[in-house]
């Protein structure tokens, strides 16, 4: 398989403060990878310059050999659009929105019809065991449900590369391991690159392997044959 | 695993032969390692020897396996008793794993390294448990759950273990 995602020896700094110092990490296509590491380690800072949110103060970040570091902010955003996807602790749901408009609302920014984009994310519904619940805002779901229905928007666009930030962190255990299986299964589904950031070694089992971050750097342990 | 007790637990569901108790046993906590025929029947001829079960009749028909076998009053109590008994908490420490950490200090050797090391392993296996729990049933995934949150455990210790070295190497390399 090939690298698909990469960040190289990437430095950033909130302020005084350094995040990351010289991490770098390889991702290949269709892998799960978990970033684990404690708290203020920079785990969620590497996940947010490999997606484009964060530009590195130094090192490169490279997606499917374009430099995205190097990227004005329209081409990042576009980029985010339209080849990424993100799930995060909290659903983020728009609570104007109807849960079936909340998963389409990633193609209708991509300029997809109304008509071809609902009946997309309404079969997203059926797969994530969400029927019957299209037309409820985000203040009628479970903590369980709305993050099913952020999932359901993360990938509905198919996207290259997922980026889940501590997805199942607001969950109890059992409907944590709950959405991780549905997020595995999609993911497997459609050959979709997920780069899953957790504390909790559980929820990095599902990951196909992880690398530990600490004190912004990066320790891919080796493998270990199957 | 308690072979013994648990094939009492399985014939006060009813009376059952030898065969039908290896199936359910293998079935339902063999798990890869099923009970050979021989370790069954002479556990049970040691519980109906020992009281806790009697041979009921020989069902008529070809085969060596045509005893029935029922669960006494002996044997019930046997099976109330352990299954309400709590289980001893493994008072183990995480003996291996502290020795290797402490020694590793005392030796000034990479005592980081070997617990990512560990780490690593176990999230391996952590990684095997959870494919096994995707794949099966609700048993399979009920067992392998028991192993993840003891390997979870360990964890935590490694965790732990880690965040402290500095202040541990004092205390065993003064």
């Amino acid at each position: 398989m090939s690298v698909v995602i990469e960040a190289r020896d990437v430095e950033f700094a909130f302020g005084q403060t350094s995040a990351l110092r010289g991490a770098s990490v390889a991702v290949e296509a269709g892998e799960i990878l978990a970033v684990m590491g404690p708290s203020g380690s920079g785990k969620s800072t590497l996940l947010h310059c490999l997606a484009g949110i964060l530009v590195p103060d130094s090192g490169e970040i490279l997606f499917d050999g374009a430099r995205v570091h190097a990227m004005a902010e329209t081409e990042r955003s576009s980029l985010r659009r339209d080849r990424f996807g993100f799930v995060f602790q909290f659903g983020q749901l728009v609570p104007e929105l109807t849960a079936v408009e909340n998963v389409a609302l990633p193609l209708l920014l991509s300029g997809v019809h109304r008509k071809q984009a609902l009946p997309r994310a309404r079969a997203w519904f059926t797969r994530l065991g969400l029927d019957g619940l299209e037309h409820r805002r985000s203040g009628e779901l479970s903590g369980g449900q709305a993050q099913r229905v952020a999932l359901a928007r993360g990938l509905v666009a198919e996207p290259q590369v997922l980026f889940a930030d501590e997805p199942t962190g607001a969950l109890d255990s059992l409907t944590g391991e709950q959405v991780m299986d549905l997020l595995v299964g999609a993911a497997r589904e459609q050959g979709t690159t997920v780069i899953l950031v957790t504390h909790e070694p559980r929820i990095a089992a599902y990951a196909d392997r992880e690398v530990m971050v600490r004190d912004g750097r990066v320790n891919a342990p080796d493998r270990i044959a199957s | 695993m308690s072979v013994p007790l648990t094939l009492l637990g399985l014939l006060e569901r009813e009376p059952s032969h030898g065969y039908d108790l290896k199936r359910d046993y293998d079935a339902f906590f063999g798990r890869g390692k099923p009970l050979p025929f021989g370790q069954v029947y002479s556990t049970l001829s040691r519980l109906a020897r020992d009281g806790k079960v009697v041979i009921s009749d020989v069902a008529p028909g070809s085969g060596p396996d045509r005893k029935r076998y029922i669960i006494t009053d002996v044997g019930a109590t046997e099976v109330e008793q352990w299954l309400t008994q709590p289980v001893d908490p493994e008072p183990h420490l995480q003996t291996v794993l502290f020795a290797k950490v402490v020694l590793a200090l005392m030796l000034d050797r990479p005592a980081a390294e070997y617990l990512d090391t560990q780490r690593s392993a176990h999230l391996h296996r952590m990684r095997e448990l959870t494919e096994i729990k995707r794949a099966g049933s609700l048993v399979d995934a009920l067992l392998a759950d028991h192993g993840l949150y003891h390997l979870e455990a360990d964890l935590r210790w490694i965790e732990m273990t880690g965040a402290r070295l500095d202040a541990l190497r004092k205390e065993v390399r003064p």
